[in-house]
């Protein structure tokens, strides 16, 4: 049987209290004017009605920068995996639907054991949108609810939240809870009509498509004007690939320390929209040109991983449009410009 | 996550050594290496493997020797950066890192087998070929007629200067060759390499053609190929991209959908030819 709770918003800030003094708890907490994941030290810092956090929780799982190994100049390497177990509270569902698009990018082919430790460490408190941030369009890309990808799920409903649990993990936090109802049959109708809404009206822009429809969209925009005019105005700063949730790519470096014998492998982010992400040595640059880069990005999101994996690259977080000062990012304004054609 | 899983880590290189390392030009540095383990490494001709050096980092280079030679696998680097300028100056016995082999083969034990073979190689393109051609040559009745264009800029770049004589004495193997700028000693070809492709037979039934080389050679000679009559699922090509990973998940290497680590290196060049990144 499912565990369905209803609990109130002082029973909220006493799990979670109890929660962080037993183990590390990374939450969503007001930046100033925005909100971002960081690790919770009083349950009452913690936003639950943020609209959408900076950086994406990609971050716990894949860090800007990780060591993924040591080494000794004698030739000597050594794994470093993640060992820490930790809880994400406060993940929107989109976030919950790029995950699991991560976990596939890492798990394919080659399982990424580095990715993988710390996913499998994580306990993911998801938590239903209550404000709309000022570029998504979640309802637009099928994720502004999720089935499935979490712990446990928390909807606001009325003074108190719905506590969906799911997993073995998600039930290892009630304990914490202590004593809590079971949310009623009025409680659980009132959380449908709140997900019906949400899957309607999560949206600032609209795509004038079905998601779907993106990878034969693309099939024939190769060489849309779209591409150079938007990237005459691109500063190739890569802020779009960094906040977006569903960019993983990686450079690796090896840092020496001061001994000259030791050092750590680190992988810190990339991005595909930097000048010479696509440089081999002697200076030949695969993507030299900024539109090549431009339109390289927007393929990938919504034709190539589509062809590898099934799935869109894109969550409709909208990150990259508010990140953007060239005001070029936007996937719907790109999109529907194409299907003008 | 456990010791045995930590094992299994996709980034983790083997140790190694340099067991013999020799200037091939001035650039150009031959290496054999034997895996510590004294396993083998179980390539096939075309694939690549991440070679680390500790303290600088890694770079792909391609596998050159052909399964046959046991124990240890060939490899030849130019030195034009950070991580290949340390190999250069690494001495003979030395440690390095490997991982690998990874990506695509040239397809020497399925389609290539009892078809005539074309390989057409400028440059340290040569490097990887070698491994298919040397495959080939072992098991010269499984292959119809054989013909190998190398061309390089100068006599001075070219590779593998007694591998070559011996294939150029063998009756079954048409070798041709030729250098853009020639010196005093030359007494061959000058001229770019499709100049070489009027000379050998081709036939767009049974000859299937293996090209790598630098970017700018593809273009022309298959332009030159079609002109013959190949078809494009007749031909392989071995494509360089940047790479930081080896194993599909950096995005460095991607050629629009594919990813030359995974889906290449060795692509059958029908499967490019819609693919407007590639050549
Ligand atoms: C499949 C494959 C096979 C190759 N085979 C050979 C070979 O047999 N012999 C040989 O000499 N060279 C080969 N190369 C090219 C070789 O990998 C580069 O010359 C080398 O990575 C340069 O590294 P560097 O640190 O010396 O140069 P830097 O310019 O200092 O490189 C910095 C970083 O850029 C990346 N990079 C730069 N150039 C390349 C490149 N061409 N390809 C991939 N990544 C690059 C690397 O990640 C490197 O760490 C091959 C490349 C590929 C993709
Ligand atoms: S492309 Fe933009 S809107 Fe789509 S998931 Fe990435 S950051 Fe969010
Ligand atoms: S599209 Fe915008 S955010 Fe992305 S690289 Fe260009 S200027 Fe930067
Ligand atoms: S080299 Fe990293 S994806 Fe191919």
């Amino acid at each position: 049987m499912p565990i369905v709770k209803y609990i109130t918003t002082d029973q909220l800030l006493v799990w979670v209290n109890a929660l962080i003094a037993a183990q590390t708890v990374y939450g969503v907490q007001a930046k100033e004017q925005r909100f971002a994941y960081d690790a919770l030290a009083d349950a009452a810092d913690l936003r639950l009605d943020f609209d959408v956090t900076i950086l994406p929780p990609k971050k716990f799982f894949q860090p800007l920068v990780e060591t993924i190994m040591k080494f000794h100049v004698d030739g000597h390497y050594e794994s470093v995996t993640s060992e820490e177990p930790f809880i994400i509270f406060g993940v929107h569902p989109y976030d919950v639907v790029a995950i699991a698009q991560m976990d596939e990018v890492f798990r394919a082919n080659y399982a990424d054991t580095h990715y993988l430790s710390r996913r499998e460490r994580a306990t993911i408190v998801a938590c239903d949108i209550q404000n709309a941030s000022p570029s998504m369009f979640a309802a637009c890309m099928g994720t502004a609810t999720v089935e499935d990808g979490f712990d446990i799920l928390l909807t606001k409903i009325g003074d108190g939240y719905v506590v969906d649990v799911r997993t073995a993990k998600g039930e290892a936090l009630l304990v914490a809870l202590g004593d809590a109802p079971d949310a009623d049959a009025g409680t659980l109708a009132r959380r449908e009509q709140f997900w019906d809404d949400a899957r309607r009206f999560l949206n600032k822009y609209l795509l004038k498509c079905k998601p779907t429809d993106l990878p034969a969209l693309l099939e024939d925009q190769y060489e849309h004007a779209i591409w150079e005019h938007n990237a005459g105005l691109c500063y190739s700063c890569g802020s779009c690939n960094m906040v977006c949730p569903t960019c993983y790519c990686f450079d690796v470096q090896d840092e020496v320390d001061w001994t000259l014998e030791k050092g750590t492998r680190v992988r810190k982010w990339d991005s595909c929209m930097l000048r010479d992400f696509a440089t081999v040595a002697g200076g030949h640059n695969f993507r030299r040109r900024r539109e090549e880069r431009y339109r390289h990005r927007f393929y990938r999101k919504g034709q190539y991983l589509w062809q590898r994996m099934g799935q869109i690259a894109c969550v409709g977080c909208g990150r990259c449009t508010t990140a953007c000062t060239a005001k070029i990012a936007n996937p719907v304004e790109l999109y529907n410009t194409l299907m003008e054609g | 996550m456990t010791e045995s899983t930590a094992s299994q880590d996709i980034y983790l290189p083997m140790p190694a050594t340099i067991e013999e390392s020799k200037l091939l030009t001035a650039v150009d540095r031959f290496f054999r290496i034997r895996l510590s383990s004294g396993a083998e490494l179980g390539h096939m001709p075309g694939q690549f493997v991440e070679v680390s050096v500790a303290g600088i980092g890694e770079a792909p280079i391609s596998l050159s020797s052909s399964p046959d030679t046991t124990g240890v696998f060939e490899l030849v680097v130019r030195k034009i950066g950070r991580v290949t300028d340390a190999l250069h100056a690494l001495p003979q016995g030395s440690p390095v890192g490997i991982r690998g082999p990874f990506g695509t083969t040239f397809p020497v034990a399925e389609a290539l087998k009892g078809q005539d073979i074309l390989v057409i190689t400028g440059g340290i393109g040569l490097v990887p070929v070698r491994s298919a051609i040397q495959y080939m040559l072992n098991r010269r009745e499984d292959y119809g007629e054989m013909a190998i264009l190398y061309g390089t800029r100068t006599p001075a770049d070219r590779l593998f200067t007694d591998e070559i004589e011996d294939w150029r004495a063998r009756e079954n193997v048409t070798y041709l060759e030729t250098v853009d700028r020639g010196d005093e000693g030359w007494t061959g070809n000058v001229g770019v390499i499709t100049t070489l492709l009027p000379k050998v037979e081709v036939s767009p039934v049974s000859t299937r053609v293996i090209i790598c080389g630098p970017p700018i050679m593809y273009k022309f000679v298959i332009a030159a190929l079609a002109a013959r009559g190949i078809p494009l699922e007749h031909i392989y090509v071995s494509l360089e991209r940047r790479m930081k990973c080896g194993v599909g998940k950096c995005g460095h290497c991607q050629i629009n959908g594919y990813y030359t680590c995974l889906d290449g290196p060795v692509f059958n060049y029908a499967q490019l030819s819609d693919v407007p990144e590639a050549i």
